[in-house]
C-alpha cells in the first residue's frame, strides 16, 4: 500500500499537512466569529490542495495535480466567497446561538479525536500497519468527521451548519487522498462538483429562510415536532 | 450484443430520457398546462418501459455504458415501484396542484418533479458505487426544492432539516464506501472500478475489521436516507410539509431507491467473513424503527405526519425482511416494497384531498370525511385498512411472509418484537381514522359558525377526476395482489434471491 512505504520526508510532510488541517478544524470549533470560520475553512482547503500535490508527486499520480487545482479553486476560493456573500447578506457576523461554549466544545472535540485515534489504531493493528501515515490519515478523517457532527449539533447559525457539513466533506476528502489516492478521477471530480451544487442549494435555502421564516438561526426552526 | 440486449438498452434509454425530456420541455414551455401533460407522458412511458424491462432483466444481468449502468432483477423491481408511484403521483399532481393557486410557478414544479423522478430512477441502475452515492445525493438536492415549493414557514423549515440531516447522514455512507475501496485496494491494486460485482468478488478477502466498520457506516448513511430510526428525524417533517404528490414520491419511490443500497451492501457483507453481526444490526435497526413508529403513530396529531411515521414503520418491516434474508425474506420484502409504494401513494393522495377539503392538517379538526368526500373518503378508508396490514390486501401477505422467514432464521426474536408492535400500530392508526370518519358530533356547530371553512365541511366537495382516479389505480392492484400472489412474481423473487445469495440463476 502506498501510504505505508514512504520516504521519511514524504511521510513527515503528509503528517504535517494532515495534522495542520485537524488543528484548523479546532480553530473553527473554538471560534465564535463567522469570518474566522470561513478563513479557517479556506486555509484548510488550501492545505488539502497542497497535500494532493505532495501525494501526486511522491505517489506518481499526475491526475492529483488537477484535483489540487480544483480543490484550491472551488473549496479554497469559490465556496468561501459564496459563503461570505451569504454572511454579508444576512448581516450576522458572530455565532449567537451555541448550545455549548467554544471552550467546552474544544474539550469535547479533543475527546472525539482520542476516540478516533483508538478506532484507527485498532484498524491499523488488525492490518499490521500500526504507526504508519495511513493510521494518521484514518485518525484525521474520523476526527474531522466527528468534529463536523459536533459543529452541526452545537452551533445554531445556518452558516455554521453549512460549514459543519463542509468540514465533514473535507475530512473525507483528506483521508481518501492518503488512503486511496488511486480512486478513479471521475469520482473525485464529481464529489467536487457535488459540493458546489450543495452550496448553491444552500444559498437558495438561506434566502428562503430569510424571506419566509425571518430568521437566520436554525434554533428558531423547531415548530415541527412529534 | 444480441437482440435482447439491444432491446434492454433501448428501454433503458426511454426510462432515463423521457423524464429528462420532460424536465427540458417544462422549462421551455413555461406554461402550466403543457408542463402537466409533458410530465404525465413521461411517467406513462417510463412505466411502460419498466414493465417491458422486467421479464428481460430476469434473463441475465446486463451492464451498459462502460459498466456504469446495470440492469438486474433486483434493480428492475425497484424501478417498478418507482415508476408506478411516479405515474400515480403525476396524475394526482394535476388535480392537486391546480388548486394551489401557483399557476405562475407550476412549470417549475413539474420540471423539478420530473427531475426528481429521473434521479430516483437513476439510483437502482447505478453500477459504480460512487456514482450510486452521487445519485442518492442528487435526489436530496432536487427534492429539497419540492418540499419547500409552497414557500410557507413550515415547509422551509422542513426542507432545511431535510437537507442538513440527510447530507450529514449520507456523508457517513461516503466514508464507508471509501473504506470499502481502501480495503479492496489492498487486494486489487490501487486503482480499480468499484462496482457492485467487483466488491462482491473481493469481499471474502477483505480485512474483517475494516469491512465491518465500512458496512456499519454505510448502513447508517443509507439508513438515514431510508428513514430508519433513530436516523429518521427528517422524514416526518419533509413528508408532511411537501405538497401531497411530492410526499407520495418521497415515501413510495425515494426510500426504496436508498433501500437497494443497503440490500446490495448486505450482500457484500454476507460474502465477507463478518459473521452474524451485520444481519443482527440490520434486524435490530428494523425492529427499532417499528418501535419508534408505533410510539409516534399512537399519539400523532397531524394527518400527513401519521402517514410519514407509517413510512418509518414499513421501511422497518422491509429492513427486517431483508435482514432475515433467505428466499422467503427477500420475497416478502420485495412484495412489501411494491405494496407499500402503491398503498402509501393512496394514503398521501387521500390525505391531500382531505387537507384541501377541510383546510387543516390536524386530525382533531377533521370530522365526517365521508360526508364531504364520498368517493375519495371511501378509498382512503380502504387504504387505511390495507396499510395496517389487514387482509385481504397485499401488505398482509407480505408481512406474513416476512414473519415466516424470520421464524425460520437465527433472528427469530425480532418476530416477537414485530408482532405486538404491528398490533399496536393497527389499533393506533385505525383509531385516528375512526375519529376522522365517525367521531366528532360536538364540533359540527363550531364549523357551522365559521361558514364551514375551518372545521367540518358539510356539503360534499367537488372531487376532481384527477384526484380520485389514481386512488383507484393504487387500490385495485393492492386488492388483486392481496388475493392472489402470481406465480410469475414468485419465480421473479426466487431469481432475485438466488442472485443475492450468489448461487447460479435457475
Amino acid at each position: 500500500m502506498f501510504a505505508v512505504h514512504l520516504p521519511p520526508l514524504a511521510a513527515s510532510l503528509f503528517s504535517l499537512l494532515a495534522i495542520a488541517s485537524l488543528l484548523l478544524a479546532f480553530v473553527m470549533l473554538g471560534s465564535r466569529w463567522l469570518k474566522d470560520y470561513l478563513l479557517a475553512f479556506a486555509v484548510q482547503s488550501w492545505l488539502i490542495a497542497l497535500l494532493s500535490v505532495a501525494i501526486g508527486y511522491y505517489g506518481h499520480y499526475p491526475e492529483l495535480y488537477l484535483i489540487a487545482v480544483l480543490t484550491a479553486l472551488f473549496r479554497g476560493l469559490l465556496l468561501p466567497y459564496l459563503l461570505l456573500r451569504i454572511v454579508r447578506q444576512m448581516n450576522v457576523d458572530r455565532e449567537l446561538h451555541e448550545r455549548l461554549s467554544p471552550s467546552s466544545s474544544l474539550v469535547v472535540g479533543a475527546l472525539l479525536v482520542i476516540f478516533a485515534f483508538v478506532v484507527a489504531d485498532h484498524v491499523g493493528i488488525s492490518l499490521g500497519i500500526a504507526g504508519s501515515v495511513a493510521v494518521l490519515a484514518l485518525t484525521v478523517m474520523l476526527s474531522m468527521k466527528l468534529i463536523g457532527f459536533l459543529m452541526l449539533a452545537v452551533r445554531g447559525e445556518v452558516i455554521s451548519q453549512i460549514l459543519g457539513l463542509l468540514v465533514l466533506e473535507n475530512g473525507i476528502f483528506l483521508g481518501s487522498q492518503i488512503l486511496v489516492p488511486g480512486m478513479p478521477l471521475l469520482i473525485e471530480l464529481v464529489i467536487l462538483f457535488d459540493l458546489l451544487v450543495v452550496v448553491a442549494c444552500f444559498g437558495v435555502l438561506v434566502r428562503y429562510l430569510l424571506l419566509h421564516a425571518g430568521t437566520s438561526s436554525a434554533h428558531d426552526l423547531r415548530r415541527l415536532v412529534g | 450484443m444480441d437482440a435482447n440486449d439491444r432491446i434492454v438498452g433501448g428501454l433503458l434509454g426511454v426510462i432515463l430520457l423521457a423524464p429528462l425530456a420532460a424536465v427540458l420541455g417544462c422549462l421551455l414551455a413555461r406554461r402550466p398546462r403543457p408542463a402537466e401533460y409533458l410530465n404525465l407522458t413521461a411517467a406513462v412511458s417510463v412505466l411502460a418501459a419498466v414493465l417491458l424491462l422486467l421479464p428481460r432483466a430476469l434473463v441475465r444481468t446486463l451492464t451498459f455504458w462502460h459498466g456504469y449502468l446495470i440492469v438486474d432483477a433486483l434493480g428492475a423491481w425497484v424501478l417498478l415501484s418507482v415508476a408506478s408511484v411516479y405515474l400515480l403521483s403525476s396524475i394526482y399532481a394535476i388535480g392537486y396542484m391546480r388548486r394551489l393557486d401557483e399557476a405562475g410557478r407550476l412549470h417549475r414544479f413539474y420540471a423539478l418533479f420530473a427531475g426528481f423522478a429521473l434521479t430516483t430512477l437513476c439510483g437502482p441502475l447505478m453500477n459504480n458505487i460512487g456514482v450510486y452515492w452521487i445519485a442518492i445525493e442528487l435526489t436530496t438536492l432536487v427534492s429539497t426544492f419540492l418540499v419547500c415549493f409552497e414557500l410557507r414557514r413550515d415547509s422551509v423549515e422542513a426542507a432545511w432539516k431535510y437537507i442538513v440531516v440527510v447530507s450529514a447522514g449520507i456523508s457517513l455512507a461516503l466514508l464507508g464506501i471509501i473504506l470499502f475501496y481502501w480495503a479492496g485496494s489492498l487486494r486489487m491494486g490501487p486503482t480499480y472500478d468499484l462496482t457492485w460485482a467487483a466488491l462482491r468478488t473481493v469481499a471474502p478477502q477483505l480485512n474483517p475489521t475494516v469491512a465491518l466498520a465500512a458496512f456499519l457506516l454505510v448502513l447508517i448513511g443509507f439508513g438515514t436516507k431510508v428513514g430508519l430510526a433513530p436516523m429518521h428525524t427528517w422524514l416526518p417533517d419533509a413528508h408532511s410539509e411537501g405538497p401531497a404528490p411530492v410526499s407520495a414520491m418521497l415515501s413510495g419511490a425515494l426510500l426504496n431507491t436508498a433501500m437497494i443500497g443497503i440490500v446490495r451492501f448486505l450482500q457484500v457483507a454476507d460474502r465477507g467473513r463478518l459473521g452474524a453481526l451485520p444481519r443482527l444490526v440490520v434486524v435490530s435497526i428494523g425492529a427499532f424503527s417499528l418501535f419508534i413508529a408505533a410510539l409516534f403513530i399512537v399519539r400523532q396529531r397531524g394527518i400527513k405526519r401519521l402517514m410519514a411515521y407509517s413510512s418509518v414503520e414499513h421501511m422497518g418491516i422491509m429492513t427486517l425482511g431483508f435482514g432475515f434474508g433467505g428466499p422467503l425474506g427477500i420475497a416478502g420484502a420485495l412484495y412489501h416494497m411494491l405494496g407499500h409504494s402503491l398503498n402509501k401513494s393512496l394514503m398521501f393522495f387521500g390525505a391531500g384531498n382531505t387537507m384541501q377539503a377541510f383546510h387543516t392538517k390536524r386530525i382533531s379538526r377533521i370530522h365526517r370525511v365521508l360526508r364531504s368526500l364520498p368517493a375519495s373518503g371511501l378509498l382512503w378508508l380502504a387504504g387505511a385498512v390495507a396499510i395496517t396490514g389487514a387482509p385481504p390486501f397485499s401488505l398482509f401477505l407480505s408481512e406474513l411472509t416476512i414473519m415466516r422467514a424470520g421464524l425460520a432464521g437465527v433472528n427469530a426474536w425480532a418476530v416477537f418484537v414485530m408482532l405486538p408492535l404491528l398490533v399496536v400500530i393497527f389499533v393506533g392508526f385505525l383509531d385516528h381514522f375512526r375519529a376522522m370518519y365517525f367521531g366528532g358530533h360536538t364540533a359540527a356547530p363550531a364549523g357551522a359558525q365559521t361558514g364551514g371553512s375551518a372545521g367540518a365541511a358539510r356539503a360534499p366537495v367537488r372531487e376532481s377526476v384527477w384526484c380520485v382516479l389514481p386512488m383507484w389505480l393504487a387500490l385495485v392492484p393492492l386488492l388483486v395482489l392481496g388475493l392472489w400472489w402470481p406465480q410469475a412474481i414468485s419465480h421473479y423473487f426466487s431469481v432475485v434471491a438466488a442472485q443475492l445469495s450468489g448461487k447460479a440463476v435457475p
